[in-house]
């Protein structure tokens, strides 16, 4: 299931979704609003989302992450709005019967999230100028 | 070489909806695809992005910037996206 939210993501409340006693893997992601950028320091973010479409692309990536893996289950939260540093600006759990397809996964769906779903993110500086910043791949930049 | 004019709404995200100043308004064009829609919006509002960067939404969807228009039809211009 994926989900836009505009109030604070709560870890914990995610996780006791996931209690499935076939399933002897949990691997969660949790992206965090970071202080500095590109050498910049930040103060907060701000999302803007195309609700509708990243609904629909959100779902897809799910779909196509319990089709290609061996997982028992997967959720996606993403946050909309302001967040502060040290935010949860996105939430991602897979449960599985085994690490390997959990954490591989998870990677999947974090990578296709920034990727491809319509939220762009406006970095507020310490100066007072802002900017849309821009994913620039797997595991990199942002 | 076009048809009729087209009647369309446009909603606009991120730095094009600061370029241009609003998120949604209806328009009439005479383009006849979103890549002829967007160089046309690009002159009048100064969009910088190039249309290779650009993805296109028709009607709630993803769309390749070829699709016909149709009147009514909504239309989002999607810039590089940056979620997480």
């Amino acid at each position: 299931m994926f989900e836009l939210t505009n109030q604070p993501i709560d870890p914990a409340a995610l996780e006791a979704k996931f209690r499935d006693g076939a399933c002897g893997a949990l691997v969660v992601f949790e992206g965090r609003v970071r202080n500095l950028n590109d050498g910049k320091p930040v103060e907060r973010l701000e999302y803007e989302v195309f609700g509708s479409l990243a609904g629909k692309e959100g779902a897809r990536i799910l779909e196509e992450a319990m089709r290609n893996f061996a997982i028992a289950r997967a959720l996606c939260v993403h946050r909309t709005g302001v967040l502060e540093i040290g935010g949860i600006a996105v939430w991602v759990g897979v449960e599985a019967g085994h690490r390997g397809a959990a954490f591989d996964a998870c990677r999947f769906v974090i990578d296709e999230v920034k990727a491809r779903v319509p939220i762009w993110k406006k970095e507020h500086y310490a100066d007072g100028r802002s900017e849309w910043v821009e994913t620039v791949g797997p595991g990199r930049g942002n | 070489m076009n048809a009729a004019p087209l009647k369309l709404r446009l909603q606009y995200f991120a730095f094009l909806r600061e370029r241009r100043g609003l998120s949604q308004e209806e328009l009439v064009t005479s383009a006849a695809t979103p890549a002829g829609l967007y160089a046309e919006l690009s002159e009048r509002h100064g969009f910088t992005l190039p249309a290779e960067r650009v993805r296109v939404a028709v009607n709630g969807e993803f769309a390749e910037l070829t699709h016909p228009l149709k009147s009514g039809d909504e239309v989002v211009f999607i810039p590089p996206v940056a979620g997480g």
